[in-house]
């Protein structure tokens, strides 16, 4: 139903021009010019393609060969379930308890929030020191609990003994808070009656939680878990900062593609189509998984 | 809801884990910036016979500010992040803006096409679209020029580009929420549809403009992998590259690395206790509606 005043088009391409101009050129077309690069043969990253690989999957045959890019899979796998638990479960967890109480959820919000807003790189920074072999945050912590023994000075190495661990427990961190909003907005909006009712049928807490919260807020936890997953696929600055050139093997897809770029630009814009596809294929999984039975007009 | 207010001093023990729960969590994003913070004001042999103690009287020291600003040019870098990050916020803001009015408001052909690339865009990573990007902006020479605004306009224009299908579906979301009649209205008077956009969409829809503008600023602001391949040398630098470069250069040096990490987090800490509701919408909106 388009109101009168909007009958006459003339100026709409005046409109839409700028925005999508600008994505043609910086986002549809590279797109499709870095498919087409990753079966070509490039010399350097600044030239255009020049033939096409003999064979022409090439980089697609060296990636399953190389041992690297296999680490960096394993790693972003790794990496994709730790998000899903970590940040998805942990946020609901919250969302849960914040639900529950009656004074200070704007405060937790807020504070939750905060390290969002906060550059990857800066936290790189800030979890180096935090991990550091001496005097780091957390080694003196657990000299202090008496975990690690001071006499001996006895320290772990976090970057060289716990590489996974460290790198991911900051990113997992990092955006707790982003699904704890998302999954509070989606609690805000299961109507109150069926609490209610569910209260004055002598439901307990966990029975409320268990049929009447977590299948309604079935749609927000997708949500969460495909925006988990395709943000695990494009994690870069915060290992990249922690784990230079993944170091002790922390190679994420990201990360290595990025290494590649200067010395084998086509074989980096196989890696970055691989990490579409992953992308792709894992959210349509997901929805599948959590909306086979969910009614679509929900959301 | 009268009932729970009349036992309201009643404090169970299942309250008390739940507040315990959420204030451990509240500190993981406290604590290490105030470790941070206080750090910072330390010398190297006091944050190494404990980082815990407090910057009070003779541990007080401005060595690691005096240090990084002899050694980095610490104000470039936040002119050149200020305007990069700027730019772009109000480029985004004003594109944006004027593709979603469209969109919401009008039936047209392809209409159905250019919402599908709109998400298609969201979807793209920023790897795999890199590689063309620098080729492409090498081959019209603004890239790695010896001119800095040239060179910065090499970020600005890819990070527009990134938030544009974004930020076009947060505004569509709010436009649509604006009742049609003002609009009529001012057609009645004879506004054509640029003055209908500038003078009642954009100020009726102002929070949320302010809102996508926020996001596109700090997404700017934090984005490493952009300004890796395009800010190369000193002059150019924005601070989040040069953030990285303290990293690697001041490596052992602690002090410094507070420091820098300090001065880094303090503006965007500002920004976001003033503005924290907006900003916490702006970045969450997208994700519900979507």
């Amino acid at each position: 139903m388009t109101a009168r005043i909007y009958k006459n088009k003339k100026a709409v391409p005046f409109f839409l021009i700028p925005a999508f101009l600008f994505m043609f050129v910086y986002l549809y077309y590279p797109f499709v010019q870095n498919i087409i690069n990753s079966f070509m043969h490039i010399k350097y990253i600044g030239t255009s393609g020049g033939e096409l690989n003999t064979p022409v999957l090439k980089n697609y045959i060296t990636m399953i060969q190389d041992p690297k890019m296999l680490i960096a899979l394993k790693n972003t796998g790794i990496m994709i379930i730790a998000t899903i638990i970590g940040q998805v479960g942990l946020a609901l967890l919250f969302a849960l308890l914040v639900s529950n109480i009656k004074k200070g959820s704007g405060f937790f919000r807020t504070v939750f929030f905060f390290p969002i807003v906060i550059s990857a790189t800066a936290l790189g920074l800030l979890f180096n020191l935090i991990f550091l072999y001496d005097k780091g945050m957390i080694n003196q912590i657990l000299q202090f609990v008496g975990y690690l023994d001071i006499s001996t000075n006895e320290l772990i190495d976090w970057k060289a003994e716990h590489a996974m661990f460290t790198m991911m427990t900051p990113v997992i961190w990092q955006y707790v808070g982003f699904y704890f909003v998302i999954l509070l907005t989606g609690l805000a909006g299961i109507p109150q009656e069926l609490y209610e009712a569910a209260f004055i049928d002598g439901g307990t807490k966990w029975q409320t939680v268990k049929y009447i919260t977590l299948p309604l807020l079935k749609n927000s936890i997708a949500t969460c878990v495909v925006l988990a997953v395709t943000g695990a696929l494009k994690v870069f600055d915060l290992p990249w900062t922690m784990f230079v050139n993944g170091m002790s093997d922390t190679w994420l897809t990201g990360t290595y593609m990025y290494s590649k770029v200067y010395s084998d630009a086509d074989y980096a814009s196989a890696i970055a189509v691989v990490i579409v596809v992953l992308g792709v294929v894992l959210s349509v999984v997901v929805n599948r998984i959590f909306r086979q039975d969910a009614d679509y007009d929900a959301s | 809801m009268n009932n729970t207010k009349s036992k309201k001093l009643h404090i169970s023990p299942g309250m008390v884990v739940v507040y315990l729960l959420l204030i451990l969590w509240s500190l993981t994003t406290i604590f290490p910036l105030v470790w941070s913070v206080l750090n910072s004001f330390k010398n190297k042999k006091m944050i190494y016979s404990n980082s815990f103690s407090l910057p009070i009287g003779d541990a007080f020291s401005l060595d690691n500010y005096r240090n990084i600003f002899a050694n980095y040019n610490i104000l470039s870098a936040y002119r050149n992040s200020f305007v990069i990050s700027g730019t772009v916020a109000l480029v985004v803001i004003l594109f944006a803006g004027m593709a979603a009015y469209v969109l919401t408001r009008y039936d047209f052909v392809g209409k159905s096409i250019l919402n599908a690339l709109l998400y298609a865009g969201m979807m793209f990573p920023i790897f795999s679209t890199i590689i063309p990007v620098l080729r492409m902006q090498a081959s019209w020479g603004i890239v790695n020029t010896s001119s800095v605004p040239v060179n910065l306009l090499s970020v600005i224009l890819p990070q527009i580009a990134g938030n544009l299908s974004f930020a076009i579906i947060v505004l569509s979301s709010y436009i649509r929420t604006l009742p049609i009649e003002l609009e009529e209205a001012a057609h009645m008077e004879g506004c054509n549809i640029f003055q209908i956009f500038f003078r009642i969409v954009m100020p009726l829809c102002r929070p949320s403009f302010v809102t996508v503008g926020i996001f596109s600023f700090l997404w700017s602001y934090n984005d490493l992998f952009t300004q890796m391949f395009f800010l190369r040398t000193k002059d150019n630098w924005a601070i989040t590259i040069l953030l990285n470069n303290i990293a690697s250069k001041e490596g052992v040096n602690y002090g410094a690395l507070f420091g820098s990490v300090t001065l880094i987090v303090i503006p965007v800490l500002i920004i976001y206790l003033v503005l924290n509701k907006q900003i916490i919408k702006g970045m969450t909106v997208g994700a519900v509606k979507g």
